[in-house]
């Protein structure tokens, strides 16, 4: 076996790479809670892209043999049913992993200097999520896929000048259809996977080489070595200490998951919609239409943003900002220190706020506009909309650019605390 | 700090309460569960009499005949006692007629239910079956409380019986939903002219073959036997879950333990 490495070795840096991407690199000692969710995140992507191989086997990506073709998934291919619920609850799965790994970040500043590009990465790591699970969503041709596609690539419509062009182009139709199914399968199963596992090893050497942050904020790599090991006081090698600690958070993350799947496979219809069980038709809009969780944050800021002159563009303008604008954190953060062990109550309080904000337009997005009723009331004639929810996720919509718009300013005059030279 | 994943599990699991929200409709009937014991005889009576009242007009087309042995019938039993329309075990339970002809003589073609337990629920179902009414402004002669106007007939009724329905007016929408909760069964509430509402609930008028009794048990087999189709795989599944779910637990307490004992050489 040795011989076998050492001939490998001589031939391709197998050992080298190992120790540097893993074996030898030296992390905090303090991970806690939070920082499960990235090797979590790559395990779910492995997940993915397994199940999502032998779904691909039996799925035809036909409008008229799309639908059929899950239900023979799920009710002919011997563990059909299992795969087919691996794969879409691991992309329900994805995007909570994701969405903590994130807030991680958020809290202990790990977008800050000098992990700037590597932030950047995740983001369009993030994006390219985005992506895949829209073009995944409409590949069941049900008909919350038909619509929802439909309602997602119309927002591009709204684009002045070339909109009903791009549309046309991102369709290959005047409408949802064969043409789209397909191409969207295509990109689905080839093009934004393997862009996503490039941008996955991308962030990893990025991870690397500038080395991990932690709930202190400390850089480890500015302390001194420990005379006898050779590395930072406060670090640990990963082999096996975090090898270890991430398989303790990966099978309790498959407690969790394994119990939505086997148990509730639909979430009450969060993870799998009901009306996805009526085959798509083209012909008959649904009552409502909402985008699957992960996207309704996005889709209520959308919802709220009034149309202004005559164009609903400036809805779909604020929903891509609100999504690209993780991407300044780096810049917008003026604070003294990163972690919000240190930070002072004006970023806490921004932080909740913003969190809140994200939470209750999830909700938002997944309801009617109605859901609240309207306001009464002769003062209600003169708003554009009387309904109450529409006018919280307007204030909830404002609250969430706030805490990026405001964050240099808040972020520099907050009272920080003094960060210690060693981990706590 | 160790309090905020708490409070972040916390307020999630609120967001997702608070998105269960009231939809329009008749107020449901919940559908009884049947206990494990009594499943298999409750789905293969579902069989039967989905075999004998649904399948003429509703396919089923997902769902293999073969399949059926999942609930304890023998290849035999499925040939002798269900398969009317094709000698072929592995066959798929369609239906001779056209969705043409069935949008042509009801209004609109009835549904395959293959997957209909999953759009609608197990209580809407139960519902459903038990909210016909005698109407004579519709074009087949009967109405539904839980979905209004519906092109479908009581194909049951000469088992059921004959309700008809009752309305009572109310001032205010308050005392009508108070009315429609006391009501104690199926109830719709609709506003009426004048700002009143309307409460609509059922009345026996002509008894039918079984008791009111016997057929609530007859259509909660027929619901179960529907939610089993939905998803045949559903008891495999949860039966697996559960031996899945005890040794992903074993797992962490042997893995967390190597986790102890290799850290425990750090200060």
């Amino acid at each position: 076996m040795s011989r076998l490495l050492t001939w490998i070795d001589d031939r391709f840096p197998l050992t080298k790479l190992w120790d540097e991407q893993w074996g030898r690199y030296v992390a905090p000692r303090n991970f806690n809670f939070w920082y499960y969710f990235g090797s979590l995140a790559a395990f779910v992507l492995v997940l993915q892209i397994v199940t999502g191989i032998f779904l691909a086997m039996s799925y035809k990506p036909d409008a008229s043999k799309a639908f059929e073709s899950i239900e023979y998934i799920m009710r002919d291919v011997s563990g059909g049913w299992f795969i087919r619920y691996l794969h879409s609850t691991g992309a329900s799965a994805f995007f909570i992993v994701i969405y903590l790994h994130m807030f991680r970040g958020l809290l202990y500043g790990s977008f800050r200097k000098p992990r700037e590009l590597l932030w950047i990465i995740g983001c369009f790591l993030y994006f390219a999520l985005m992506a895949e699970a829209f073009f995944g969503y409409l590949l069941p041709w049900g008909q919350m896929s038909f619509w929802g596609a439909q309602v997602i690539v119309n927002l591009f419509s709204t684009v002045p000048y070339i909109g009903e062009t791009l549309g046309t182009w991102i369709r290959g139709d005047y409408t949802i259809s064969d043409v789209t199914l397909n191409r969207f399968f295509s990109l689905h199963v080839v093009a934004v996977p393997l862009l996503l596992l490039i941008l996955v090893a991308v962030h990893l050497i990025a991870l690397h080489e500038v080395g991990s942050n932690n709930p202190d904020g400390v850089e480890i790599k500015k302390q001194p070595k420990d005379p006898t090991t050779g590395i930072p006081l406060d670090g640990i090698y990963s082999h096996p200490y975090y090898t270890i600690k991430d398989l303790v958070g990966v099978v309790f993350f498959l407690i969790v998951f394994s119990i939505v799947l086997f148990f509730m496979p639909d979430m009450g219809g969060y993870f799998l919609e009901s009306n996805n069980f009526i085959p798509a038709d083209p012909l008959k809009t649904p009552e409502h239409i909402a985008p699957v969780w992960y996207f309704t944050p996005y889709y209520a800021i959308l919802r709220a943003v009034p149309s202004f002159l005559n164009s609903q563009f400036w809805g779909v303008l604020a929903m891509a900002v609100a999504v690209l604008i993780f991407m300044f954190l780096p810049w917008l953060d003026r604070g003294a220190v990163k972690s919000i062990r240190y930070r002072g109550p004006m970023y806490k309080g921004w932080l909740a706020v913003f969190v809140v904000s994200f939470l209750v337009l999830g909700y938002l997005g997944t309801v009617p506009v109605t859901i609240w009723g309207q306001f009464t009331g002769g003062w209600a004639d003169a708003l554009d909309t009387k309904d109450r929810a529409t006018w919280l996720a307007r204030l909830l919509t404002i609250a969430y650019f706030l805490f990026f718009v405001l964050m240099p300013w808040y972020t520099a005059r907050d009272r920080t605390k003094p960060v210690p030279e060693r981990l706590r | 700090m160790k309090a905020l994943p708490r409070i972040f599990a916390g307020v999630l699991l609120a967001a997702a309460a608070g998105a269960a929200f009231a939809e329009e409709g008749a107020r449901l009937l919940y559908a009884p569960v049947a206990s494990k014991f009594e499943r298999e005889a409750m789905l293969q009576r579902g069989a039967r009499d989905f075999a004998n009242y649904c399948l003429t007009c509703h396919s089923a087309q997902y769902m293999r005949y073969s399949r059926l042995t999942d609930i304890g019938l023998t290849d035999e039993q499925i040939k002798d006692n269900l398969m009317f329309a094709t000698d072929k075990i592995g066959n798929q339970m369609t239906v001779a007629m056209r969705p043409s002809d069935g949008a042509a003589w009801f209004g609109a073609a009835p549904p395959d239910l293959s997957v209909e337990a999953r759009v609608r629920g197990r209580d809407w179902l139960y519902s459903y079956l038990l909210a016909f009414y005698r109407d004579d402004t519709t074009p087949t002669g009967w109405n539904n409380l839980v979905f209004p106007n519906v092109a479908m007939p009581h194909v049951l009724w000469n088992l059921q019986g004959i309700q008809k329905l009752v309305e009572t007016q109310y001032d205010d929408k308050e005392k009508a939903e108070a009315a429609a909760i006391a009501a104690k069964g199926l109830a719709l509430v609709e506003p009426a002219l004048g700002g009143k509402y309307v409460v609509k609930t059922l009345t026996d008028d002509v008894p039918g073959t079984l008791s009111a009794g016997d057929y609530k048990s007859f259509v909660s087999d027929l619901v179960d036997y529907l939610d089993y189709v939905g998803e045949p795989a559903k008891y495999e599944r949860i039966n697996i879950g559960i031996v899945v779910v005890i040794f992903l637990g074993v797992l962490f307490a042997l893995v967390y333990a190597l986790k102890r004992s290799y850290w425990s050489d750090l200060h």
